[in-house]
């Protein structure tokens, strides 16, 4: 009962309004990634999500920022289940993208931010290449772009007080990982497919 | 400090006709909305009649929160025009172009400025009540703005905030400042007044655009607001000035006083409502928000309510209290 309060809570106090142009909110397997600008960006497009799809969908966090204090672990953990990932000691025993593809399982969706880092405007940075290593090992995924409008705004990177503007969420097309395709060209392609989003 | 005391809805004869009135009005709405859905058949029709009922069933929600705040007093109603004046703050500043370095301002407006503004109501404090936004926050948001080192578009920056600041919380705060007016021979019938104000301006809105859909034929300003026409207006405002005078037993006003003041609040509410589709076309938009189905946003639905309240409030400031020292 908590996450679709919380959820409600959240879309109240963003004005977050989503909008399906690329598919619609479906149950199947997916990899969420969006653009990030701001530590509102996983609570916000956890919240957007239909409760039912909510519900099957972990964020990918940031140990550092996530696992900082017990009230952002107690957010992390008990309020969406997010997985804590380690961005700054990556060793093979220990690897982020293990993680993930633990938490995909079978039945499971997650939320990706592949920049790595917030970014302070509303371009979209160039990937890490997480996003390409999940792929490799789950390709029946769909990637599904995911653009964040406004939440620069909302709470800039470097300020503590958030300022109550409306935000909006595009769901754009998904894509699949081609046949021989390289790290290159697919961290080149879905970065497009999430800036070409920004223009609609 | 605070003279009025809450007026209770049971205690007031007059508010209880209007609120029953108002009721019928949305039963009836409500019926023809039905029957007009059951007639229709061609798409375009079916789509404005789907359009009307969303709009119907919008205001019975409308209706019924503002009945029930108002039905609590004068802190119930406060608190649901401050909430209003947030939301249609955020639409309006959510639509203009901001640079991260107005962060700290834009937390002003918010959080301290527009919570000032209300309270300065809630305590009965008229001198910061008129001075607030015109005076201090002209002082303060630049000042903010300037602080950060930023100077990009530094004038437009600053107007904009001081617009969106003026237009949604100053002008909107002049309607229920109408509960701190202190009328001679009308002690503790403000609620009332304000109930008045709120039916003129959405009645009309409400008649303009009946008068548009039946008759609108000539457009008057094509290039911001198309469904407006001359037609609409006409009919809209000469059908409300009549209500409002008819309604004169609810006002301190006299009948013909009623009428020029209608007529009055009915001409600035159109202005307001047509600045504002100005404001939303020179940013490509066609509503401010999506929170009311069938009407856009808040500050879709107040527009004309911020126009037309500081001449309300105004014209009834001056005619009709004892303004000290004049």
């Amino acid at each position: 009962m908590k996450s679709p309060l919380m959820a409600c809570l959240v879309r109240l106090a963003t004005g977050v309004t989503a909008r399906w142009v690329g598919c619609g909110p479906a149950l199947c397997q997916r990899i969420y990634f969006a653009n990030h600008t701001s530590h509102l960006d996983t609570l916000v497009l956890w919240a957007v999500l239909p409760t039912a799809v909510r519900e099957h969908t972990r964020p990918i966090a940031a140990r550092d920022y996530w696992g900082a204090n017990a009230v952002r672990r107690c957010v992390a953990q008990s309020l969406f289940n997010a997985v804590l990932v380690d961005r700054k000691r990556i060793c093979a025993h220990d690897h982020p993208v293990e993680h993930m593809v633990e938490a995909l399982g079978t039945t499971n969706s997650i939320i990706l931010f592949p920049e790595g880092e917030r970014t302070p405007g509303p371009e979209v940075a160039p990937f890490k290449s997480g996003i390409w290593h999940l792929a490799r090992q789950r390709p029946e995924m769909e990637l599904v772009p995911v653009y964040l409008e406004n939440l620069n705004q909302i709470l800039p990177k470097g300020e503590f007080l958030p300022v109550p503007l409306l935000c909006r969420a595009t769901f754009g097309q998904p894509i699949h990982l081609q046949p021989g395709e390289g790290k290159t060209d697919f961290l080149h392609r879905t970065r497009n497919a999430l800036d070409q989003l920004r223009q609609t | 400090m605070n003279p009025i005391l809450p007026q209770h809805l049971p205690e007031d004869p007059g508010l209880v006709a209007l609120v029953v009135g108002v009721l019928v009005l949305l039963v009836l709405a409500t019926v023809i909305g039905t029957i007009l859905r059951r007639q229709v058949s061609s798409e375009a029709a079916v789509a404005t009649v789907a359009n009307l009922n969303a709009r119907i069933r919008a205001w019975w929600v409308m209706v019924a929160v503002f009945l029930t705040l108002l039905l609590v007093g004068r802190d119930g109603t406060l608190v649901l025009f401050g909430i209003l004046s947030f939301l249609a703050l955020r639409e309006f500043i959510s639509l203009i172009p901001m640079r991260l370095a107005d962060h700290r301002a834009m937390f002003w407006v918010f959080f301290v400025l527009t919570p000032l503004q209300y309270w300065s109501i809630h305590v009965a404090w008229y001198g910061l009540f008129i001075a607030l936004i015109p005076v201090l926050a002209l002082l303060v948001i630049p000042s903010r703005i300037v602080a950060t080192g930023d100077g990009v578009d530094f004038l437009s920056r600053t107007a904009n905030l001081q617009w969106a600041l003026m237009v949604c919380v100053y002008c909107v705060s002049h309607a229920p400042a109408i509960l701190m007016l202190q009328i001679p021979g009308f002690d503790g019938q403000n609620a009332k007044l304000l109930f008045y104000f709120v039916l003129l301006v959405q009645l009309s809105d409400v008649l303009q655009y009946v008068w548009g859909k039946l008759l609108g034929q000539r457009a008057i300003s094509p290039t911001i607001s198309p469904n407006k026409t001359w037609e609409g207006f006409w009919g809209g405002v000469l059908c409300t000035t009549g209500i409002g005078a008819a309604l004169h037993w609810a006002t301190p006003f006299s009948p013909g006083a009623a009428a020029l003041i209608a007529l009055a609040t009915c001409f600035f509410g159109f202005l307001g409502g047509l600045t504002m589709s100005a404001i939303k076309r020179g940013f490509g938009v066609k509503d401010y928000g999506t929170l009311i189905e069938g009407h856009g946003g808040v500050l879709d639905r107040l527009d004309s309510v911020c126009f037309a309240a500081p001449i309300f409030f105004h014209i009834t400031r001056y005619f009709y209290t004892v303004i000290p020292g004049l």
